[in-house]
């Protein structure tokens, strides 16, 4: 393990990106996450790399899209109304199979919504945001460890699949401070891009970057290429954390920093005799859907800092093999352990 | 001497090269057509072209090339 | 022996374009890769076309191009040229892109003073899309979307992006030129050079606007919309150089 050092949320994605080979950053600045631009407008100068504070968040998505087009290892971060603005680059980046990280520190929505922590911006990331068939890869931390960790991991996979990796945190997990160890983050692995448009040199055909197919067809055919694609990914990229699940009654499923208000809940239940398990998916697309296929419980929980949306997946991925329960709440208001645990007795009432 | 060719396939008989040729010695073909369906432009005297590529420089689609032979 | 005196050249492909008969796309596609092939940077070069016209301006420019969302041409450029300082990075852009829904672009890229050149092509119209009045149509025009003819007085009044940019620092480089005669045409390919050159030397954003003619969306023949150019654009769009940090000036 190796040498730890206490890092805000926000900063320590900066720190983990830059140790990653980002060296493009666009930015604007947002609530809860413009800790992250402020670092790296300190950090980038000072190694020879790019941060700029673009005009609009709309703007930045578009300079990750010249970069990713460049062939560098770029991102940008934004929150929920933010994301919303960068739904059309985002769109063109998975479109022209473009590798780049976005992080999103959700916040309270719908429209400029609160600035507390939320999770209720889990369709627009998992279903991917924009227009089209396309998704993004999704990753869900729920420690500044695991952000690091995913941050730098998210460069890897955005580069071996040549698909946008989002990476969906929170206020919590952006503002709060915990000890976290660069160490132990996955090194870069840098792919080969032939297909970036640097300049022929005079010693290549040119590389033609673009997401208009006018003939039906060929546009089917470019689409459905990158479906195998995502058949793919699906496969080999299902993450995921579980304990308990073999002789639970219910099971408990959230991602990010509720997870972390399930495991008290978890405590408090296993304590009172009340078997309880945890699936905590950590991707969010693909979504870990074998998990939820190799137990049988006799109800589902999903806990959530929403109205509940990652519940349609688990109804979906278990297909409703058990009856799938919602606790949560949102616009900011982060659930207490205590009602979640109450909820799997009200529960547990009901499916006896 | 000065000789104008026209590169019949990418012309469009959009007449912007006869408007501009100081000499007045181009004219719409009157029997040639092009795959596209227009009558490409062409030169009526090649005698009295004097080289000055105006028609080269105003075509929009880079159809004509002129030389000194 | 024969002596070529001009040419299709070198950085423009072979593929026939697909603009319509008269259209002055083509004529500025041929300056801007005259331009390339004098400044031998064609290896160099990245172009980022927008959406609009020239969508498939890549089908043309023989070295690589990245298709931009429409308006935000600049933007992809400032992060192509972020990342790539070395290599000359241009945006070939229509009034609709660019001064209309690609505004806020256009004005912080020049602002941020970005390193970048940017092929203004302003013919009044949204012509890919079948002939819309565009933020460039004048008063009185009729479009598509203006069939009484543009009223200031409710779709308000063309904007002169060249003016508009001047007022900034950022730029080193604002020229307004035209397609609509020969000699026009070669103050544009003159104007387009020094928008590159400047970029070679660092010198930050330069814009070229270039009045130019839409033959089937104006409904006109390409020799009447040479005409309505002279005659209604420029009095409305003056030529000139709006800014000019050059050698002198410094």
């Amino acid at each position: 393990m190796g040498e730890k050092v206490l890092m805000k949320g926000n900063e320590a994605i900066g720190e983990a990106a830059i140790r990653s080979g980002c060296r493009h950053f666009f930015g604007y600045p947002i609530t809860p996450q413009t800790e992250l631009s402020a670092y790296m407008a300190k950090k980038m100068p000072k190694i020879g790399g790019v941060f700029l504070q673009a005009e609009s968040e709309l703007a930045a998505i578009n300079m990750v899209y010249g970069a990713a087009s460049a062939g560098v290892r770029t991102m940008t971060s934004s929150s929920s109304p933010g994301i919303s603005l960068k739904a059309e680059g985002i769109s063109y980046i998975a479109a022209a199979d473009l590798p780049c990280v976005i992080v999103n520190i959700v916040r309270g929505g719908p429209g400029l919504g609160g600035i507390q922590p939320a999770q209720s911006d889990y369709f627009q990331a998992t279903r991917g945001g924009g227009h089209g068939d396309y998704h993004l890869i999704v990753l869900a931390p729920n420690s500044v460890q695991e952000l690091v960790y995913l941050t730098a991991d998210a460069f890897n996979l955005s580069e071996e699949y040549r698909i946008p990796v989002m990476l969906l945190g929170d206020g919590t997990l952006g503002q709060m401070m915990e000890p976290v160890d660069f160490d132990s983050i996955p090194e870069p692995v840098y792919a080969e891009k032939p297909w970036a448009t640097n300049g022929t040199d005079n010693k290549r055909e040119k590389n033609v970057i673009k997401t208009l197919y006018l003939d039906a067809p060929e546009l089917e055919a470019v689409v459905m290429e990158r479906e195998k694609k995502y058949d793919i990914v699906k496969q080999e990229l299902q993450r995921y954390d579980a304990h308990d699940t073999e002789d639970a009654d219910v099971i408990i499923s959230s991602y990010g920093i509720t997870s972390r208000v399930v495991e008290t809940a978890v405590q408090i239940l296993r304590e009172e005799g009340i078997k309880v398990g945890v699936i905590r998916p950590i991707t969010l697309w693909p979504f870990p859907e074998k998990a939820y296929k190799q137990v049988h419980p006799k109800a589902f929980l999903s806990v959530e800092m929403s109205t509940g949306q990652m519940i349609e997946d688990i109804k979906l991925a278990c297909e409703c093999s058990a009856p799938v329960y919602f606790c949560g709440r949102t616009g900011g208001v982060i659930p207490t352990p205590d009602e979640v645990v109450q909820k799997v007795k009200d529960i547990l009432k009901e499916v006896g | 001497m000065k000789r104008v060719v026209f590169n019949e396939e990418r012309c469009k008989s959009c007449e912007l090269c006869i408007n501009a040729c100081p000499k007045k010695i181009l004219q719409i073909s009157k029997d040639k057509m092009n795959n596209k369906g227009y009558r490409p432009a062409e030169i009526t005297d090649n005698e009295k072209c004097i080289g000055c590529a105006f028609c080269a420089t105003i075509c929009p689609d880079a159809a004509i090339k002129i030389e000194e032979v | 022996m024969s002596k070529t005196i001009y040419e299709k050249p070198k950085s423009l492909t072979d593929t026939t374009f697909h603009y319509c008969p008269g259209c002055s796309h083509g004529i500025v596609h041929k300056l801007v890769c005259e331009v390339i092939d004098e400044l031998c940077i064609q290896g160099k070069t990245i172009g980022v076309e927008p959406v609009g016209c020239a969508v498939t301006a890549h089908d043309y420019f023989d070295f690589d191009v990245v298709q931009a969302a429409h308006g935000r041409a600049p933007a992809v450029a400032t992060g192509i040229k972020r990342s790539l300082p070395d290599r000359i990075v241009f945006t070939y852009q229509g009034d609709g892109d660019l001064a209309s829904i690609g505004t806020a672009e256009t004005v912080h890229s020049a602002t941020r003073g970005e390193n970048i050149t940017v092929i203004f092509i302003n013919n009044t119209i949204y012509g890919m899309t079948g002939g819309q009045m565009a933020p460039t149509s004048l008063p009185g025009q009729i479009t598509q979307t203006s069939p009484y003819g543009r009223d200031p007085h409710i779709q308000g009044y063309p904007v002169r992006i060249c003016e508009m940019l001047a007022t900034l620092d950022g730029p080193s480089y604002i020229a307004r030129v035209s397609t609509d005669s020969v000699p026009h045409i070669k103050e544009a390919k003159k104007a387009i050079k020094k928008a590159f050159e400047n970029q070679i030397n660092g010198k930050g954003f330069s814009i070229v606007e270039i009045l130019s003619t839409c033959p089937t969306n104006w409904g006109m023949s390409p020799v009447e919309a040479m005409k309505r150019l002279q005659d209604e654009m420029i009095p409305y769009y003056p030529l000139g150089v709006f800014k000019d940090v050059g050698e002198g000036n410094e």
